[in-house]
């Protein structure tokens, strides 16, 4: 039986770096638009409209994915370079990924509970904060739903990256410590993307506040396992 | 080709080790402490690998792209409970952004003052 031509890796790769292409160059233009919402949003309405199963995209975007993981040990580079200005603003990048990890904690709680969402609901939102594998582990430790908790996470990432810079720059934040931890603590690897694109040391903060948050946000979530 | 045959060995041996050791860090995470380790060491010069991180840094957000892409296929799972989670991730994604970026500031402040004293 013929494959149709959709269903072969290089359809998904090429649409893929097509619209991020023209999402680049969307986004010089007009530099409020982010090129990742540009770029899975104009996959969506493509595959929608044109009836081509998710799968048949997959098998290329797959292979997109695959790359994320040179992507990610190459953050060891602005990590290495920087490595002077992290290691004398450790405690105030410590302090502070805790105390937003903190508040992302409560203010999930708080605002779940107070629009009367279930608890299910909560518990699987509570790690959204962190890298996609981490939180479907913490949101199944907390008896929330793994699966979901994967798609909150990319969520969150989504959005962090899209309102971040703004709402940083609008509440006047100018240091590279402020902005790099900010965005690394809520909005990981997607966020650190996206910084990563105005400044290479706010990048490598980044980097490292979304390392340290995988590791502090399954030691605040301990008491809550407990006290829930 | 240097750069990328180092990058990608790194991200081998992270998963290599993540798989045979079933540590909680994904193995990617693990490739790049080994990456830092190594760069300290001097085992990998930095300009080896510069060129080629520093282009993959550049575009990683393409790499999240079809992730992004896999999640709006499954949106409808959230099913009636969409409203509440939508503002949840916004209030809460706003709020961690701000308190991260508020005592980044003012703790590397009181850094900076030390040292000039």
């Amino acid at each position: 039986m013929n494959e149709a031509w959709f269903e072969q890796p290089l359809f998904g790769i090429t649409i893929t770096v097509v619209f991020y292409m023209g999402a680049q160059l969307l986004n010089s233009r007009y530099r409020w638009l982010n090129p990742l919402f540009v770029t899975s949003g104009g996959i969506i309405v493509l595959l929608l409209l044109s009836d081509i199963p998710y799968e048949a995209y997959r098998a290329g975007g797959d292979v997109i994915t695959f790359f994320l993981g040179p992507a990610t040990v190459a953050l060891a580079v602005p990590f290495y370079k920087n490595f002077q200005n992290l290691r004398n603003q450790l405690v105030p990048i410590v302090t502070a990924v805790s105390a937003g990890l903190i508040c992302g904690l409560l203010a999930v709680w708080g605002i779940s509970s107070l629009l009367h969402g279930s608890k299910q609901i909560m518990l699987t939102m509570l790690p959204k904060s962190v890298t996609t594998p981490i939180a479907i582990e913490i949101a199944d430790l907390l008896g929330g739903t793994p699966e979901l908790a994967g798609v909150f996470a990319v969520l969150t990432g989504l959005l962090g990256s899209m309102i971040g810079p703004g709402i940083l720059k609008l509440c006047k934040f100018r240091s590279d410590i402020a902005i790099g931890a900010a965005m690394g603590t809520a909005s990981h690897g997607i966020g650190t993307a996206r910084i990563m694109r105005d400044s290479e040391i706010q990048g490598g903060i980044s980097a490292f506040a979304m390392g340290l948050s995988s590791i502090l946000t399954p030691i605040f979530c301990i008491p809550l396992i407990w006290w829930l | 080709m240097r750069g990328l045959a180092i990058l990608l060995g790194y991200t081998l041996l992270g998963n290599a080790i993540h798989t045979l050791l079933s540590v909680p860090i994904s193995g990617n995470v693990i490739g790049m402490v080994l990456l830092v380790i190594s760069l300290f060491a001097g085992w990998i010069k930095l300009a080896w690998i510069e060129e080629t991180a520093q282009f993959f840094l550049k575009h990683m957000m393409i790499f999240f792209a079809p992730v992004i892409v896999g999640t709006m296929m499954f949106f409808g799972v959230i099913g009636d409970q969409w409203l509440v989670v939508l503002v949840t991730l916004i209030v809460a994604t706003i709020i961690v952004l701000l308190v991260t970026a508020g005592v980044a500031a003012r703790q590397s402040g009181k850094v900076k003052e030390r040292t000039y004293e």
